[in-house]
């Protein structure tokens, strides 16, 4: 049918099709959130096991998100100046750079940027764990696989995001500090005057529920994606676990700014 | 729980994967404290088997029953209770490939038990010295062959002596050497843990008959035949008499011959 192969090749349609597939499996993904988080406190050897992926996860982040941060914070010091000086306040530009990074950009893009850096990875080893029996092995020798692989995960990114946020913020406003007051010659006190005073505790209180938010949703999908690597149809084998990681880093990056955009119509 | 021995028998049992049916009414028993073997050609379904005796995939029909009990529908601690008695020699070996080989055999030991590191290492050492590895304890699976991998997966196995030891295709892919070796280990498992059943699935006719105190035979997803080594030796089936000398059946000439044209294009391209 002329039909079918235009659903096979058009972008547009797989992604209709991955979308309605997603949101049948959306409870199943819930339900696995849940467990993940109950198996959290199974057991006191979780603690470990949650250092050693906060290391993963955070610290090995820390040197990309800085320099995100930096360039983020760079160039909405640039973009925000020539902006505001026309009209003739460009004074403005601490409170511009800081509001912007605190609510929205610190959040979403060090979400965005975790999930390529670790999101892929989590989807990536876990889904190769479960087509070698790796996973099956685990569960014969009685260790829950779910305890053992996906909460300390969860449990990692949830702390792991709002701090990296916080840092993402903090960089970006140096990097905005960089172009508005070092090249452009805003006075530095006029720039931290203004964040002082236009940045409330509802602003930062917004950003790390966010942060929060979007810790869940990146490991929740990229742990579920790798753990049903082998019950994709869409192919088998080692395309199965690209196929997977493909779709953790895709749904993570669709579902955070959905819920970004959720979130802020209830912040606001 | 009152088991105090650990057959396994199957009966009529059916299973597979979702909706494909791969064992179809499979009966048969596996005895505590032989060596069993499980004998068929590749993608009979042995591994399907192994998968249902674990507990893995759920019978479709028919039940096994493991030292008396119906597996599949004890409660959830007597399930966790009897399979903690059993270890498991996946058929590429299933090592974690993120953890050394100590890390990976005394994994179970540093989940399930209290025990300090030096002692868990020290019987991990213990364990990998059986199957000639300890020197290797600080390697990555990725850092060893294919062989030394099983006998790594072996260790894994043993290290919580279980009751029911089972391996998949042992010695499939290894060389002559390391399969007698292999071989060798599996018979002294069996010497040091007398009470220890052991099944192994295999299509290595050699180590059957060194190793098997007792066969099943898988075709065509049933049991061609269930019982002792010489039993089936001493057979008049003509399937098995087929598989025990080896003869292959008699695959038909390719219908379509190339044409000369063709075969003139390809020798073309070979030259
Ligand atoms: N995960 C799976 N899903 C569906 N079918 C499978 C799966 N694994 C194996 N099979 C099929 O089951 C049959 C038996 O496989 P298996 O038990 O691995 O054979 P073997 O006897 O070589 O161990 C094969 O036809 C194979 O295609
Ligand atoms: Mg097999």
């Amino acid at each position: 049918m002329q039909q079918q192969t235009g659903i096979q090749t058009n972008p547009v349609a797989a992604l209709g099709r991955s979308t309605i597939s997603f949101v049948n499996s959306l409870g199943d993904i819930f339900l696995f959130f849940l467990e993940g988080v109950r198996l959290i406190f199974s057991s006191p050897k979780q603690l470990t096991k949650i250092i050693r992926q906060m290391y993963f996860i955070g610290s090995k982040s820390l040197f990309v998100i800085s320099l995100i941060g930096i360039f983020t914070g760079m160039v909405l010091g640039l973009q925000g100046y020539y902006t505001l000086v026309k009209f003739g306040s460009e004074g403005l530009l601490g409170a511009a750079v800081s509001l912007t990074l605190i609510r929205e950009l610190g959040p979403v893009l060090t979400a965005i940027m975790i999930t390529g850096r670790a999101g892929s990875s989590m989807a990536a080893e876990i889904g190769v764990m479960r087509i070698s029996d790796q996973i099956d092995a685990l569960d014969v020798m009685d260790i829950n696989p779910m305890a053992y692989l996906v909460s300390p995960r969860i449990a990692a990114s949830i702390l792991c995001f709002p701090l990296l946020t916080a840092l993402f913020d903090v960089i970006g406003i140096l990097g905005g500090y960089l172009t508005g007051v070092t090249m452009l010659g805003i006075n530095s006190g006029v720039y931290f005057y203004r964040i002082d005073t236009s940045v409330v505790m509802a602003d930062v209180a917004g950003g790390f529920v966010k942060a929060l938010v979007f810790g869940i949703i990146v490991s929740t999908i990229s742990c579920y994606q790798g753990f049903n690597t082998h019950k994709r149809t869409d192919s088998v084998g080692p395309e199965s676990v690209s196929n997977s990681t493909t779709a953790a880093v895709v749904l993570s990056c669709v579902l955070t700014l959905v819920s970004d955009y959720v979130i802020t119509s209830f912040l606001l | 729980m009152s088991t105090t021995t650990w057959d396994i028998e199957l009966h009529n049992l059916s299973g597979g994967y979702n909706q494909t049916r791969i064992l179809k009414g499979i009966n048969g028993s596996l005895p505590a404290g032989k060596i069993s073997v499980i004998l068929g050609g590749s993608g009979c379904g042995k591994s399907t088997l192994l998968r249902h005796i674990l507990g893995l995939n759920r019978p479709m029909e028919g039940s096994i029953r493991i030292g008396g009990h119906d597996f599949f529908t004890l409660d959830k601690s007597q399930f966790r209770k009897i399979r903690r008695r059993m270890g498991v020699l996946f058929q590429d070996g299933a090592l974690l490939g993120s953890l050394t080989l100590g890390e990976n055999v005394g994994l179970p030991l540093a989940e399930h038990t209290k025990l300090p590191k030096e002692t868990i290492r020290k019987i991990v050492l213990h364990k990998l010295g059986l199957v000639g590895l300890a020197e290797y304890i600080d390697y990555y699976p990725n850092e060893l062959s294919g062989g030394m991998r099983k006998r790594a997966g072996l260790a894994r196995a043993i290290v919580m002596d279980p009751q029911i030891l089972l391996c998949d295709e042992p010695t499939s892919g290894l060389d002559p050497i390391n399969a007698a070796e292999m071989d060798q280990l599996l018979l002294s498992m069996k010497k040091h843990f007398p009470s220890m059943s052991i099944i192994v699935v295999s299509h290595d006719l050699e180590s059957l008959n060194h190793i098997a105190d007792n066969v099943l035979v898988i075709n065509k997803g049933q049991a061609a035949y269930c019982g002792d080594l010489e039993g089936l030796q001493n057979s008049d089936d003509p399937y098995l008499k087929q598989l025990l000398s080896r003869q292959p059946n008699n695959i038909e000439q390719p219908a379509v011959s190339l044409g000369a044209d063709i075969q003139a294009e390809l020798s073309n391209w070979l030259r």
